[in-house]
């Protein structure tokens, strides 16, 4: 059962194959059986899942469910789930219960999806390898001594290991397309403004966005339906029209441009990885694509300015841990400096402290046109190459990430070599733009990932791009060996 | 050496918004602590910011009554700091682009002069909490409901000569945020809050002296008192050789003293950015002019029609139109009384003395704008002297609900005509010594010699009868 995809597991739920209770047990079973060697769940939530199961059984009896109708799904504990502990992989809300459900859990809820439980990040999302979470880190399944990337490290890892057939996740600067990259999976980032960040906890507010990894480019927009909706919550949230995104999976790509950015494929670029990216380029030439050779000018300037933008967001962000109405308060606190210095000082950890440092520094009085303003600026420029390169092509391929997973501890001693894990992916959130990662060959017996950018909205069009390539390739399914 | 103060103010004005600018919670004031906070006014984790259409509203309506441009782009930024009433650790505001830019407000000064107060601009912004700190055993207790309440903060330039033009300012954007309907105007309650930044200098000389700001004064009087010590504290100072340091000082409203609370070195650096939560916010012409036009009447164009449509001097239209319910009382009365002189009186002097002696506003006066209209009536058509008529408003004061049924039952009516004749007739025959020396008495005297009779008259009509009537017909009966 845990082979397979949401979209098949839909139609056997449907077809009374099995039932939602009997495939929420299996998964509840292997995650309880199995997760001690990943670590990808930080709380499993048996008792509401089972519930969940239950009432989209006797939904499916009706024969009148729609297709996510009793399919478990896990969350990233950085969505707020009312009544079960969101504690975003922190210290700080070790113990926090939301007395809300984020937009994206409801909708799923509301779709009659099963939650089996949250799992486990980075630390308030930052982080690219899920070294930084409280909640100890998160293995890769196809390499234990490996990373799984991050943020979303848990997400990934549980899809990786079959713990769960997808899983809801969120991308900053690359927090769903490198774990899905480092796991094998099919990871996609929607247009900024597309989900709703209501009841998401916000590290860069004008960055975050959910999304979801899954198995399949068809699953990603099985999910995407759900969870994409205008939600007058968030004024950041666009009104657009959402359309049916599995309805031009089967599109024909013959004559579609693809442009393939000369700057992604510099140097750091793993030889593996750039191998397997070319040979996708080469499958989606006979597949009838054109591709093209562009240059997004400002790329160098994309991971300097993404680490000045979204360390000054999360710094105001953060500013509400302060141990006086929720999360973590120090013992017997002097006075009020005492308790904000404690509270924050055992609340959060040193990848946190260090963003909320840097982005302090950066908004403060005398530093903030050298540091923010100029970093707003680049942004436009990146953003502006962006637009530029759409007029010419439908969408841009490279790289996700520039090599396969590393080995735990092989950047922590030096931040920056961990940011440059996201140097390929950081562009698309700081334009805004919808970005996938789909599996494309093995490095070293791992899995590495292709990286597609769409323009504005274009979700639609990505996930044709990518189902193509999947049912060219069989790269997506190849799974980690579990040890059952 | 003469000394000349400038003075500049920072007005917060709390808009009378049913909900909060980013959240659905109530806006009421009294509630029990924290029962009008939600969780985006808790700054629960994962929550957003969603802004009020009805606070920008308010927003461009004050901008339009102060001549103000109107900032068709709008920018929310976050004013970081810490602290416990502030529940996300900053304040959402605005800086570098705020909603109403620069403006102003003339105002009439004691002597009759006007003057000209430039407003810098005017923004919107979100309150903080309360921070309650008696009755917690040491501790302090954090209370949420106002968090969130929009307020619009007005500077000024620093135009503001003294104090007495620092409370006409501040009169004056009471009466124009209370005419517009867009703040309740209840200053115990903190709907207007004033900062006020004083500097002396040496007269004729242009540079300013250093400044401080003293916050949280919520009273015209407080402010007054206020400004009137710390001139005479700056002014000291350097008299005495020192230095005015720039600092931000409280006013305790109880012991009617500021303290200094913070130095400009200690000042927060506050790291203002755009609230990348909020989308810059377009107003287009339409919606401006659609505001326009629905304006209500503003204090100075009410002021003029007082003294066209009904005749009343400039200083009681002055008086009686600043404020909307004063003019609203006024006007109503005026309907009721058909005088709108002797309303505009009874509401200045009777009725403003009583609800000064029992601290009320207009609105919670006893007698309403429909008896104190049908008084003067009774006034109007010698039912009741002046004299009685105010012991029969002390009976409406009191709880009575109609005019004549206090005439009635409690016997408050003037003499009649016959009536006073017979009595008068009666008085000069069993008077006749007195009858006499007034007779022979000359025009001054006979003025004091009245008086007599008077006295009488009214002794037997216990004070009904009306004093015009019966001095004429004194003087015509004696001679």
């Amino acid at each position: 059962m845990h082979n397979l995809t949401i979209a098949e597991i839909s139609k056997k739920l449907q077809e009374k194959e099995f039932s939602s209770k009997e495939i929420t047990q299996h998964f509840l079973d292997r995650i309880k059986r199995l997760d001690g060697t990943y670590n990808s769940f930080i709380t499993l939530t048996e008792q509401e899942a089972l519930a969940q199961a239950e009432a989209a059984d006797k939904r499916l009896a009706t024969g009148d469910a729609p297709t996510m109708c009793g399919v478990p799904i896990a969350h990233k504990d950085i969505f707020c789930t009312q009544g079960v502990k969101t504690t975003c992989g922190s210290r700080m809300l070790e113990n926090f219960i939301a007395p809300y459900d984020a937009t994206i859990v409801s909708n799923y809820k509301t779709a009659g999806a099963v939650t089996l439980g949250k799992t486990n990040m980075d630390e308030f999302a930052m982080g690219s390898s899920n070294e930084t979470s409280y909640f100890g880190s998160v293995k890769n399944p196809w390499d234990v001594e490996c990373v799984p990337g991050g943020s979303s490290g848990g997400s990934a890892a549980c899809v990786a290991a079959q713990l769960a057939p997808a899983a809801s996740a969120t991308d900053t600067g690359g927090s769903i397309r490198q774990p899905a990259s480092l796991c094998g999976l099919t990871g996609l980032k929607p247009t900024y403004g597309r989900v709703s960040r209501w009841g998401m906890i916000a590290f860069a507010s004008s960055l975050d966005q959910a999304g979801t990894l899954t198995k399949t480019a068809e699953d990603s927009a099985i999910m995407l339906n759900v969870m994409a909706s205008y939600d007058a919550k968030d004024s950041t949230c666009v009104n657009e029209p959402i359309p049916d995104y599995t309805a031009t999976l089967n599109d024909s790509i013959k004559g579609l441009t693809i442009g393939v950015p000369k700057e992604y494929f510099g140097e750091g670029l793993h030889p593996g990885t750039e191998l397997a990216v070319k040979n996708a380029i080469e499958t989606y030439e006979k597949l009838g694509a054109k591709i093209k050779e562009i240059s997004l000018p400002h790329s160098s300037l994309s991971v300097p300015a993404y680490y000045v933008i979204a360390p000054a967001e999360c710094s105001a962000n953060l500013s509400r841990f302060d141990g006086v109405r929720y999360g973590h308060r120090c013992e017997d606190p002097k006075n009020l400096e005492d308790l904000y210095m404690r509270s924050r000082g055992e609340g959060f950890g040193p990848e946190v402290k260090r963003r909320i440092l840097v982005g302090t520094y950066a908004l403060s009085a005398g530093y903030y046109d050298a540091y923010y303003s100029k970093a707003q600026k680049v942004r436009r420029l990146i953003k502006q190459d962006f637009v530029d390169a759409f007029k010419d092509v439908d969408v841009i391929l490279g790289p996700t990430s520039p090599s396969p997973a590393f080995k735990f501890g092989a950047k922590g001693d030096d931040p920056v070599a961990m940011y440059l894990e996201d140097i390929y992916t950081i562009a698309t959130n700081l334009a805004g733009l919808p970005g996938m990662s789909i599996p494309c060959g093995l490095v070293e017996d791992k899995p590495v990932g292709l990286q597609l950018i769409g323009n504005f909205f274009a979700e639609g069009k990505l996930l044709n791009v990518a189902h193509q390539f999947q049912l060219a390739t069989d790269f997506h399914t190849l799974r980690a060996k579990v040890d059952e | 050496m003469q000394w000349e103060t400038v003075i500049g103010l920072e007005v917060h004005v709390q808009l009378a918004t049913q909900s909060k600018i980013f959240s659905g919670s109530s806006t009421a004031f009294g509630a029990a602590p924290n029962t009008q906070a939600n969780a985006i006014d808790v700054a629960m984790p994962g929550t957003l910011p969603v802004p009020n259409e009805q606070a920008f509203r308010y927003a461009v309506m004050f901008g339009l009554a102060i001549n103000a441009d109107i900032g068709k782009r709008s920018v929310f930024e976050r004013k970081n700091y810490f602290y416990p009433d502030l529940p996300k650790g900053y304040q959402t505001t605005q800086l570098a682009e705020p909603i109403v830019g620069t403006g102003y407000v003339d105002i009439t000064l004691e002597n009759g002069e006007e003057k000209r107060i430039r407003i810098h601009h005017a923004h919107l912004e979100e309150d903080a909490g309360k921070s309650l700190h008696e009755d917690f055993h040491g501790m302090s207790g954090i209370d949420l409901n106002r968090a969130g309440t929009p307020l619009i903060e007005i500077v000024s330039e620093p135009d503001i000569r003294s104090s007495d033009e620092a409370v006409a300012f501040a009169r004056k954007l009471h009466s124009i945020v209370t005419s517009l309907g867009i703040c309740d105007g209840d200053m115990s309650q903190g709907s207007m809050r004033f900062d006020v930044n004083i500097s002396v200098r040496p007269k004729g000389q242009e540079e300013f002296g250093t400044r401080t700001e003293t916050k949280n004064l919520n009273s015209f009087k407080f402010m007054e008192k206020c400004i009137a010590q710390e001139v005479e504290r700056q002014i000291e100072l350097i008299e005495d050789g020192g230095k005015v340091e720039q600092q931000t000082r409280l006013y305790d409203g109880d012991t009617h003293t500021a303290k200094a609370m913070r130095s400009k070195e200690e000042a927060n650096d506050y790291r203002y950015f755009p609230c990348p939560d909020l989308l810059p916010v377009i107003l287009d012409d339409q919606y401006i002019d659609e505001i326009r036009q629905s304006l209500p009447e503003l204090p100075d164009a009410r002021a003029i029609r007082f003294t066209s449509e009904y005749g009343l001097s400039p200083y009681d239209a002055g008086i009686l139109s600043a404020e909307a319910d004063v003019a609203a009382f006024f006007e109503a009365t005026t309907k009721a009384s058909s005088d709108a002189k002797l309303s505009a009186n009874w509401i200045m002097g009777e009725l403003s003395a009583r609800l000064n002696a029992e601290e009320l506003s207009i609105g919670k006066s006893k007698v309403s704008s429909e008896q104190l209209g049908k008084l003067i009536t009774r006034i109007k058509d010698e039912t009741l002297t002046s004299k009685l008529a105010k012991q029969v408003f002390d009976h409406l004061w009191q709880g009575a609900a109609d005019v004549d049924d206090v005439i009635e039952t409690q016997g408050f009516k003037t003499t009649g005509d016959d009536e006073l004749a017979g009595i008068v007739d009666n008085i000069i025959a069993s008077n006749p010594q007195q009858v006499d020396n007034y007779r022979a008495a000359d025009e001054i005297k006979r003025k004091k010699m009245i008086g007599f009779f008077v006295g009488q008259v009214m002794k037997a009509t216990q004070g009904q009868a009306n004093p015009q009537k019966l001095n004429a017909l004194l003087q015509e009966k004696l001679g």
